[in-house]
């Protein structure tokens, strides 16, 4: 391969893999994409480049040079593709304020929205759909905050924290579709309603975005899977 | 004097505090030290200051403040760029991997770490130790590629990867000894083990990390408190 060639594993549905792409789109680069089947196992390809966690996406430029874990890969892709337009902002508060959000998002509020899915009782899912909330509530604030009045958290273009954000939409719709219920509500964040919108049909994002039902199809396949590991862990 | 407006608030035994002292050390920058009491509930300005995490540190800078250690480290990087000593490698590929293996430290190997204090059995404590052991042999495998043999993960100077895992050496000390076992083995782990000796001693670090048996006391009470507050309510 070629000094310059970059290459992604990735899989449709998961929205870590989404963000390099849309990174890769905002800059006009272009890549080969190559998907990863994660229910028929993990390739060869996958274990070598990413030995410590074995999960995509990775992203591969030129030979030798793997890089691992979505948000790493999105500044690695700004940084070494500095002449396009920047994805994180250049004052270092800012900075730190994307990466805040961007690691909540991660850490606290993604996991949260999983959890609906799988929560065990009515008390275990309203706790959860509470937490996502509560997050959306932090989101829409943190967007007024750094929008400053454009249309996304990075201003004039899609930044940072709108593909670390956004990037989740799809599966935040497929739980809404789930449990017939809006968690992205025009009466309580109507800031992020219209950028969502304006998020998933941006040229860099609207081809790398998963269709709803096709995300709703997999999630139900992924649900009983979950269920029925944990079954099966009861039963031993 | 300190540098207008800069403020660390923290504690004397956090790691994720140390990382922050050792960077504006690294860097020269004089900076208030406001000590939380983590035995103590917790104050009016952790609270304001960081209310989604409610957690030290928390850096003041011209009064913005900035939580999260790593990300705190970046931004000390970021904005004093006068410094000899960058934190932050400047090829982006390096770059990508310390932040990498940065995140490996808090992603995975610190909370084994926390899993071998506060397991519940001794099943746990046993796969928590293993997991820890697993993770010095993977970081051992790491600096070997980034110290491209030099003293620290970040070459000749002390850099991203060096503050995230050097900061937890007193702790790692202290979990060891209550272990009964070096948790950085010089059989498993030989360059680490140099390495921990290189780190303790720089100029930055050696006076921000705490006195061992300090930590060994603080350690109990703090185990007492996250124990409790983690009990089932009856």
């Amino acid at each position: 391969m070629a000094t310059n060639e970059v290459k992604v594993l990735g899989s449709w549905p998961s929205p870590f893999a989404m963000r390099p792409r849309i990174a890769l789109n905002l800059k006009s680069l272009t890549y080969e994409y190559i998907e990863e089947k994660l229910w028929e196992g993990k390739s060869e390809l996958l274990l070598q480049s990413n030995p410590v966690y074995k999960k995509i996406p990775v992203l591969i430029h030129g030979n030798n040079k793997p890089i691992c874990e979505s948000l790493i890969i999105v500044q690695y892709i700004d940084e070494a593709w500095s002449s396009g337009p920047s994805i994180l902002p250049s004052d270092p508060c800012e900075r730190a304020v994307a990466r805040f959000w961007a690691a909540y998002l991660d850490d606290k509020w993604f996991p949260a929205v999983k959890s609906i899915g799988v929560a065990k009782g009515e008390e275990a899912k309203k706790a959860a759909i509470a937490q996502v909330e509560e997050g959306l509530a932090l989101m829409e604030e943190a967007y007024d905050k750094c929008s400053k009045g454009k249309g996304y958290f990075g201003g004039d273009e899609v930044g940072y924290l709108d593909i670390a954000f956004g990037s989740f939409l799809g599966w935040l719709r497929v739980t809404e579709k789930f449990n017939a219920m809006k968690l992205l509500d025009e009466g309580k964040t109507p800031g992020l309603v219209k950028w969502a919108d304006r998020f998933c049909s941006h040229a860099a994002v609207k081809d790398v975005m998963p269709d709803t039902d096709k995300l709703a199809e997999f999630g139900k396949f992924v649900i009983a899977k979950i269920r029925a590991a944990g079954a099966a862990a009861e039963m031993h | 004097m300190a540098e207008s407006n800069v403020k660390v608030l923290g504690t004397w035994a956090s790691p994720f505090v140390m990382r922050v002292k050792i960077a504006l050390h690294l860097k020269s920058v004089r900076y208030e030290d406001v000590e939380e009491d983590l035995l103590a509930p917790k104050s009016e300005l952790l609270l304001k200051s960081n209310p989604v995490y409610k957690k030290i540190p928390v850096f003041f800078h011209a009064h913005n403040p900035i939580c999260e250690s790593l990300i705190i480290l970046q931004y000390i990087d970021e904005v004093w760029t006068t410094s000899a000593s960058t934190i932050l490698p400047s090829d982006p590929y390096e770059r990508s991997q310390s932040r990498f293996w940065a995140a490996y430290v808090d992603d995975k190997f610190f909370p084994a770490l926390r899993r071998l204090v506060i397991g519940a059995t001794e099943e746990d404590k046993k796969a928590a130790l293993a997991e820890v052991v697993e993770g010095t042999v993977v970081l051992e495998g790491a600096f070997g590629e980034l110290s491209k043999g030099k003293a620290f993960f970040g070459g000749d100077n002390i850099g991203f990867v060096d503050i995230a895992l050097g900061s937890l050496l007193g702790w790692i000390e202290v979990i060891g000894k209550q272990c009964e076992t070096k948790l950085v083995s010089e059989a498993k782990t030989p360059r680490l083990v140099q390495w921990a000796d290189c780190f303790s001693a720089h100029e930055a670090v050696k006076d921000v990390l705490p006195d061992v048996d300090k930590l060994a006391d603080f350690g109990l009470k703090l185990r007492a408190k996250i124990l409790k507050a983690l009990a089932p309510t009856n």
